[in-house]
C-alpha cells in the first residue's frame, strides 16, 4: 500500500460523499412528481408513455398490487429478451452472422438481465449480435435497475407513512426513474468514456496489419452506451467477455476511476433520499458511514492481498511481488481492488480484472461482500432495502436485550415484520448453500471446472453466491454454458431476486399500516455511533455465522494451502 | 390483471423505444461528433493502413521489439476478436508450470534481480496494451542488442513514453508497447539516414 493509493481512496470517497446528497436529493424530488430543468425536455415524453400505457400515475396502489406490477412487468421483459436472443439469426443488426442460441442459454441471459444479476455464461463478442446487445440486453440494463429503484422507493415511502395502504404508482415510479436519472446520467458517463476511449460504432470490426506483419482482426461495437448504464444501473454485463478489463470497455485509469463511481453513484445516493423521506438526515448519514466503513476496509483488505502476491509468483520472480495474473498494467493492483470491490459490494458484477486468478484471501473478500447480500451501498435500489433488513433485525435484537418494544422510526416492529424479514434473509443462504453443495455432489456440476483442488470449489461457491444474490460477477474459469448449468442459476436469479423483493415489500406493506410514534425517550435511537456499530455487528454476525463453513472450505483453507506450496 | 398485462406490454413497447432505439442513437451521434477517433477504437492508421489500435496489445514475438504481456485471449493469444484472460487461480499447476516457462526465458535476459511482475503474468483481457516502466526497462538490454543500438538511447525512448498517474494518484506508471515500437523503428531508421548523410 503505497501513498498514492491511500491518496486516490481518499478521493474517491470524498467525490461519493460530496455527490450523493445532492443527487440523493434529486431523485427525492423525481420521486415525488415534482418539477425540475430536465421536465421542459422530457416531460413530455413522460407524458405520452403514460398515454401510450393506459396508465394513471396518480393513482396509488397497494404494497400487493404494486408488487404485481413489477413482476408482470418484469416477466414481459423476460420474454423480450428470450425471444431476441432465440430468434437473433434473423433479427436485424447482425454483421457477424451469429444464428440463434440455444433456449437453456437464451432462458439464463433472460432471466440473468431481467433480475439486474448479469451472469454471462456467453462470450459478448463470439456470441451475441449488435442487436441482441442492444435490446435484448441493454434494455434490462435500464428496466431492471429501475424496477429496484421503484420497489425500494415503495418500500421507503411504507416506513415513512402513517396508517395507509398505498405505496405509490409502479408505473410512475417506473417511467421517472429511467427518464430523469438513468438516461440522462447514462448519457453524461457514456460520452466520457468515449473522450476515453471506449468503443461506440455500429461496425463490427476492423483489420489490422501488425507491426511484425502479422494480421489482427479488432472487434468494435456500440460499447460505451452499454458500459454506462451497465455501471449505473448496478447490472455488470459486459459488451467484451473481458468485460471492463477490455481496452475498449475501460481504456485509461481515469475511466476505470469513474467507473468505480458510476458503480457506486445510485445507491450511495438513495441512502439520502431515504433520509428525505423518512425526515431524519442523521438516519442517512448514519447508514453511508455504516457502508462507507465497511466498503474501505474491503478495499484495504483486497489490495493488501493482492499486493502481496502469491508463493508460485514469488518463486518465479525471484522475490516477492504484487499478483498481476489476470490484471491490467493500467489499473494496477490498487484500481483493479478498488473496481472488484465496487463490483461485488454493489451487486454490479463487472470485473476489469479476472477474479478467479485473485489471491485467496483477495477472493475471499469479495466473495463476503457477496455473500452479506451486496447491502454496501449494494446494487441500485436493492442494496438499500437490503439495509433496511438488517437495521429491522437490528433494532428487534438491540429491542430483546433491553427488553423493550422495536421499533424503526416510530414504527413498530412485531412479529409479522421480522417473520418477512427472516423470509428475505434465508431465500438467498439457502439457494447459496443448497446449490452449492449439490454441485460440488454431482457430475454435471464438477464438468465445468477449469482449476482443480479446492479453488474448483471456490469456482462453485462463487457462481452461486454470485447468481442467488443478484451480483453476476464470476470465477471465470468455470464453464456454464451447460443446460443443467443455466436452468439451475436461472431459476436461482429469479427466486434471489424476486422472492427477497416480494418479502421486502410484504414487510414494509405491513408497517406502512401501522401508525407513527411520536418520538420520546423510550424510542430506539436510529442516528449515531452505537446504532451504526449495533448493526455492523448483526451484518457480520449474520453474515459469517451463515455462510463460515462454506468460506473454510473454499479461500480460506486454499490460503493454507497456497502457503504450503501445493499445488492442483 | 388483465389491465396490468396490457399496460407492462405496452410500456414495455415504449421504453424500449427509448432506451433501445433514442439512447444508443443518441450516444453514437454525439460520441462521434466531438471524438469520432477514439468512438471508433483509436485507430492507428500508417499510409493509409490500419496497424492496430493504440488500445489493443498485438503479438510481438521479435528479438528487436519490446514484447506485450502474455495474452489467453483466444486460442493464440492477442485475439482481439475474443479476449479472455487465462482465469488460473494462485493453486494451480498450469499456472505454475507457465510461470517457471516464462521465468526462464527472461531469465536469458537478466539472470540477476527480481523479474517485473507484469511481464511473467497474463493479463485480464489478453489485450492490455500496456506495460510497466520496469516491464520495457528489462527488455532494454535485449532490443538493443537486436538492433544494434546503443543502450541508452533505448532507455531514453523508454522514458519518454512513460505515462504517469493522473493528478499523481488514479492509475499506474505505464508504457504503451505498440507506440513504444513504432518509435523504436522510427529510430533505428534515423539512425541508418542519419549514418547515410554522414557519409
Amino acid at each position: 500500500m503505497i501513498m498514492r493509493d491511500i491518496l486516490e481512496c481518499i478521493l474517491f470517497m470524498g467525490i461519493l460523499a460530496a455527490a450523493s446528497p445532492f443527487l440523493g436529493r434529486f431523485i427525492h424530488t423525481v420521486m415525488e412528481g415534482d418539477k425540475t430543468p430536465l421536465h421542459r425536455v422530457l416531460g413530455p415524453v413522460e407524458q405520452f408513455a403514460y398515454r401510450i400505457s393506459g396508465i394513471h400515475p396518480d393513482r396509488e396502489q397497494s404494497w400487493r398490487r404494486y408488487a404485481l406490477s413489477a413482476l408482470v412487468f418484469s416477466a414481459a421483459g423476460f420474454i423480450l429478451t428470450m425471444a431476441v436472443l432465440m430468434f437473433q439469426g434473423v433479427l436485424p443488426l447482425n454483421p457477424q452472422g451469429f444464428s440463434g442460441t440455444s433456449w437453456h442459454l437464451a432462458f439464463n441471459a433472460a432471466a440473468s438481465f431481467a433480475t439486474n444479476t448479469n451472469w454471462q455464461s456467453y462470450a459478448g463478442e463470439t456470441a451475441l449480435s449488435h442487436f441482441s446487445q442492444m435490446v435484448g440486453l441493454t434494455y434490462q440494463n435500464f428496466v431492471s435497475a429501475a424496477v429496484g429503484i421503484a420497489a425500494c422507493m415503495a418500500i421507503c415511502r411504507a416506513i415513512a407513512r402513517n396508517q395507509t395502504q398505498v405505496v405509490g404508482n409502479f408505473w410512475a415510479d417506473l417511467v421517472r426513474v429511467i427518464l430523469y436519472i438513468l438516461l440522462p446520467l447514462s448519457i453524461l458517463f457514456a460520452i466520457f468514456f468515449i473522450s476515453q476511449g471506449v468503443v461506440q460504432t455500429f461496425l463490427a470490426g476492423v483489420d489490422a496489419a501488425t507491426l511484425e506483419g502479422g494480421r489482427q482482426y479488432i472487434a468494435l461495437g456500440p460499447a460505451a452506451s452499454q458500459t454506462a448504464i451497465k455501471l449505473l444501473g448496478t447490472n455488470g454485463g459486459g459488451f467484451f467477455n473481458a468485460n471492463a478489463a477490455h481496452p475498449f470497455e475501460n481504456p485509461t485509469a481515469l475511466s476505470n476511476f469513474f467507473q468505480c463511481l458510476a458503480m457506486l453513484l445510485i445507491p450511495s445516493s438513495l441512502v439520502f433520499t431515504f433520509g428525505e423521506i423518512v425526515k431524519n438526515r442523521r438516519h442517512a448519514w448514519t447508514i453511508w458511514c455504516i457502508m462507507a466503513a465497511v466498503f474501505i476496509f474491503g478495499v484495504l483488505a483486497a489490495a493488501l492481498a493482492e499486493q502481496g502476491g502469491t508463493v508460485m509468483l514469488a518463486e518465479a520472480a525471484g522475490g516477492s511481488v504484487p499478483n498481476l495474473e489476470g490484471k491490467e498494467a493500467r489499473f494496477g493492483v490498487f484500481g483493479t481492488a478498488l473496481f472488484a470491490t465496487a463490483a461485488t459490494a454493489t451487486s454490479c458484477g463487472a470485473v476489469n480484472a479476472m477474479h478467479a486468478s485473485f489471491t485467496p484471501l483477495g477472493g475471499l473478500v469479495l466473495l463476503f461482500n457477496m455473500l452479506l447480500g451486496e447491502i454496501i451501498f449494494g446494487g441500485a435500489g436493492s442494496g438499500l432495502y437490503g439495509m433496511i433488513l438488517f437495521m429491522v433485525l437490528t433494532v428487534f435484537i438491540a429491542g430483546l436485550m433491553v427488553g423493550r418494544t422495536p421499533d424503526y422510526l416510530g414504527k413498530r416492529i412485531q412479529a409479522r415484520e421480522v417473520t418477512w424479514c427472516m423470509v428475505a434473509l434465508l431465500i438467498p443462504a439457502m439457494l447459496i448453500l443448497g446449490l452449492s453443495a449439490v454441485a460440488a455432489a454431482t457430475e454435471w456440476g464438477r464438468a465445468g471446472l477449469l482449476n482443480a483442488g479446492t479453488h474448483g470449489f471456490s469456482e462453485i461457491l462463487y457462481a452461486c453466491a454470485s447468481c442467488a444474490q443478484n451480483n453476476g460477477s464470476a470465477f471465470a474459469g468455470l464453464k456454464a454454458d451447460t443446460p443443467v448449468w443455466n436452468v439451475s442459476l436461472g431459476a436461482a436469479m429469479l427466486m434471489g431476486r424476486f422472492g427477497v423483493m416480494c418479502s421486502m415489500m410484504a414487510a414494509a406493506g405491513s408497517m406502512a399500516a401501522r401508525s407513527i410514534r411520536p418520538k420520546s425517550e423510550y424510542s430506539f435511537p436510529v442516528e449515531g455511533a452505537t446504532f451504526g456499530a449495533l448493526t455492523l455487528a448483526v451484518i457480520f454476525v449474520v453474515g459469517a455465522l451463515t455462510y463460515l463453513p462454506a468460506l473454510s472450505l473454499g479461500p480460506v483453507v486454499e490460503c493454507f494451502q497456497m502457503t504450503a506450496g501445493r499445488v492442483f | 390483471m388483465g389491465i396490468l398485462v396490457c399496460q407492462a406490454v405496452r410500456l414495455t413497447i415504449v421504453l424500449a423505444v427509448i432506451v433501445c432505439g433514442a439512447y444508443p442513437l443518441i450516444t453514437t451521434g454525439i460520441g462521434n461528433i466531438l471524438f469520432a477517433r477514439q468512438a471508433a477504437g483509436s485507430l492507428i492508421v500508417r499510409n493509409g493502413k490500419a496497424v492496430g489500435s493504440e488500445l489493443i496489445a498485438q503479438r510481438f514475438a521479435g528479438q528487436g521489439y519490446f514484447h506485450s504481456r502474455l495474452s489467453a485471449a483466444g486460442g493464440s493469444g492477442y485475439d482481439a476478436g475474443a479476449s479472455d484472460g487465462s482465469n488460473l487461480g494462485p493453486t494451480s499447476a498450469v499456472l505454475a508450470a507457465r510461470l517457471a516457462r516464462t521465468a526462464g526465458a527472461l531469465r536469458k535476459e537478466h539472470a540477476e534481480g527480481i523479474l517485473p511482475p507484469d511481464m511473467l503474468t497474463a493479463s485480464g483481457s489478453g489485450l492490455d496494451p500496456h506495460i510497466s516502466p520496469e516491464g520495457a526497462l528489462f527488455q532494454v538490454k535485449r532490443v538493443a542488442a537486436a538492433r544494434a543500438l546503443p543502450e541508452f538511447r533505448l532507455n531514453a525512448l523508454v522514458h519518454a513514453f512513460v505515462e504517469q498517474p493522473v493528478m499523481g494518484c488514479i492509475g499506474e506508471p505505464r508504457v504503451n508497447v505498440l507506440k513504444l515500437n513504432m518509435a523504436l523503428d522510427a529510430l533505428a531508421e534515423s539512425e541508418k539516414s542519419g549514418h547515410g548523410g554522414r557519409r
